[in-house]
């Protein structure tokens, strides 16, 4: 992927910005909070020029405590307003999970209130973050009932699936993938829109295998579909965009027709969303396939720093070629 | 203790409401214990008993459209916010008329109608979700309170200073409290903390606090009260420290083996309602006939709320299904 988008097109991050901005001026109660988001425009600059244009009660620079923030951003979801807390990197989500896990996941269900609350995190690596600045704890949360989970791949559902986000009357952990904030690029609608929580997106139609993934990683499923059209085999890249809930028609219905499935994640391999995928699969589909479930994920390891470290452990595209040639054999 | 209490500044009226609502809540939650004992009550049962004068007291000081987020021994609170001794019973029993519906237990009940934050037993949770409440009233102007809590131990968790640190930095409408009953289940306040005075780490965040004889309803209502004014004014955040004792085991299972004897001896003549009666007494606003008339009304309505949840129906088991998600979240 280069870097400087052609004319008319946006980044994934600007995309992020747009959305944010647009719903600050649709709905006063939506408001951002998080560390360094104000003067400085938070760490990825997503939020830079909107502390001018909303003002500090509307932009909050929060201390240096994702706990209290996330629980205060319940507080204030539960009073009516609809907060969105940015994570600086999702890795400190960690210092926030017992609200997230305890508080907003069970207060609908125990007692009834609504918690229409948002949380960016900023997740991914290929970025030589180190084990701090580039993990996918998605799977954390998949397990957590009351959570929805959504991980756009692109521009558009960036834009389309964080407003659906803010919309939603649940608590929504937008997981925001940072090596494709530069690198995704395209054009978007004029007009107001938003995509649907919980639909999945046939990102290309093929007959052989399904590809089932999401993030970063639906560019390296489409790259590796380019590579096996001169093999001949036609690959389905199925881009979840929303873990939970989770589109299982849109995964049936693919795996239906190709009868083979590879399901693709960065994060890593054990008790991942892959694991659940392939569960489901097992549960359901089984008649259907004409070969093993494959997984492809990263090693069971914190995300390494060096180069070479980084480079074996985060799935790469001869990794879903191999697979695809493997499965193709069956 | 810290400061003086002119209890005159109370009228005759309210000091007997909040007599009223202390015995309500010794009323209700002996009879839960006597149903614990019964075996009639699955879970556990964390009573305010030798406590009530906290909850009824600062529940007293606040507004109709404030909001409290409590601790699990505020029974009075609930009370005073409208939740019936039926509601509470049916709670207890895993009744579908309970706030939960059966989805939990207890004292893990809240209601946003009725300003009530539900109650989570990772102590101190609610604190940051309270200052979230206060931040929502302060960015829309609105001259509403939070009052939230939670006991000693509590005062541990990171969450409790994360809380406290927002609501100073925010100046934001909340008024924070700490009911330090000495006890955070067996383990006693030395073994929690190397200073004595849990208000002492309100001055490390820039708030004012004050230490409060929880045992006195006059003293808790009047401080509750001065907080409530400050926060209400836009002043920014205060902290109570309520010292008092707690009476009963941590939960009625627990024998509580561990608290010295004489020290329960010696709190039990500090009894908020005998504390009360004793005020009520020397101010001339009641006598022994009327305590028992304001007895027997609680008694009679904590009778009605054994009938109304026994009579309630249970949940049916699929209705665990419901209510992971919301469908609207317009009426908050």
């Amino acid at each position: 992927m280069t870097t400087t988008p052609a004319a008319g097109e946006v980044t994934y991050l600007e995309a992020i910005s747009q959305a944010l901005d647009e719903e600050m001026a649709r709905d006063e109660r939506v408001f951002l909070m998080g560390e360094d988001i104000g003067a400085y425009g938070g760490a990825f600059r997503i939020t830079e020029g909107l502390l001018e244009k909303y003002g500090e009660w509307r932009v909050l620079d929060t201390p240096l405590a994702e706990s209290g923030f996330v629980g205060a951003a319940i507080g204030a979801a539960m009073m009516g307003m609809r907060p969105v807390v940015e994570m600086q990197f999702a890795d400190f989500i960690s210092c926030a999970f017992d609200q997230i896990t305890e508080v907003a996941a069970k207060n609908h269900y125990r007692w009834g209130a609504a918690v229409p609350l948002v949380i960016r995190a900023p997740f991914g690596g290929g970025i030589h973050g180190g084990p701090f600045h580039s993990e996918c704890p998605e799977g954390w949360f998949f397990h957590s009932p009351g959570l929805k989970l959504v991980a756009p791949s692109t521009p558009y559902d960036a834009k389309g699936l964080l407003k659906a986000a803010i919309r939603d009357p649940n608590p929504v952990l937008y997981f925001e993938h940072k090596f494709l904030y530069r690198r995704a690029k395209g054009t978007l609608p004029e007009e107001d829109y938003v995509v649907p929580i919980g639909k999945a997106d046939v990102k290309l139609v093929g007959r052989d295998i399904s590809v089932i993934t999401y993030g970063a990683m639906v560019h390296l499923a489409l790259e590796a579909a380019q590579v096996l059209a001169n093999d001949g085999i036609a690959l389905e890249v199925i881009d979840l965009r929303t873990l939970i809930p989770l589109d299982t028609d849109t995964i049936f219905e693919s795996v239906g027709k190709t009868s083979k499935a590879i399901i693709l994640h960065e994060d890593n391999k054990t008790g991942g969303v892959g694991a659940e995928i392939a569960a489901l699969l097992a549960e359901q589909c089984f008649d259907q396939l004409d070969g093993p479930i494959m997984r492809i994920a990263a090693p069971d390891t914190p995300v390494p720093f060096s180069t070479p470290l980084e480079e074996f452990f985060l799935p790469k595209t001869g990794d879903i070629v191999a697979a695809a040639r493997k499965l193709k054999e069956y | 203790m810290d400061v003086a209490v002119d209890v005159t500044e109370i009228k005759r009226a309210d000091l007997l409401q909040m007599y009223y609502y202390l015995r309500l809540t010794r009323g209700l939650e002996d009879r839960i214990t006597a149903l614990y004992r019964q075996g009639r009550i699955v879970g556990g049962c964390y009573t305010s008993h030798g406590m009530e004068a906290i909850a009824v007291g600062y529940a007293s000081a606040l507004e109709r459209d404030d909001v409290i987020a409590p601790f699990h021994r505020d029974m009075g609170a609930f009370l005073i916010r409208g939740i019936t001794p039926g509601e509470v019973l049916a709670q207890y029993l895993g009744k579908r008329t309970g706030p939960t519906k059966g989805k939990d237990g207890n004292v893990h009940m809240g209601d946003i109608k009725r300003g009530i934050i539900g109650f989570v037993s990772h102590l101190a949770d609610n604190l940051p979700v309270a200052t979230g409440v206060a931040l929502a009233f302060k960015i829309r102007g609105e001259h509403r309170v939070v009052f939230a809590g939670t006991g000693d131990g509590g005062t541990s968790r990171g969450d409790f200073h994360e809380a406290m640190n927002f609501a100073a930095v925010r100046m934001l409408p909340v008024v924070l409290f700490c009911t330090n009953n000495q006890y955070a289940y067996s383990t006693p306040l030395r073994l929690q903390m190397a200073i004595p005075d849990v208000v002492d780490r309100a001055k490390a965040y820039g708030m004012p606090g004050e230490i409060v004889d929880g045992n006195d309803v006059a003293a808790v209502y009047l401080a509750a009260t001065r907080a409530v004014a400050r926060a209400r004014a836009g002043l920014g955040p205060a902290f109570l420290e309520f010292k008092t004792m707690r009476m009963h085991g941590h939960s009625e299972h627990d024998p509580a083996k561990y608290v010295p004897r004489e020290l329960l001896e010696e709190w039990k003549k500090r009894d908020p309602i005998l504390k009360a009666e004793h005020l009520l007494t020397q101010l001339g606003y009641g006598d022994i006939t009327l305590f028992q008339e304001i007895t027997e009304r609680a008694n009679k309505e904590v009778e009605a709320g054994v009938e109304f949840a026994e009579q309630s129906p249970l949940p049916e088991g699929p209705e665990v299904l419901e209510g992971v998600f919301a469908d609207s979240a317009d009426d908050h």
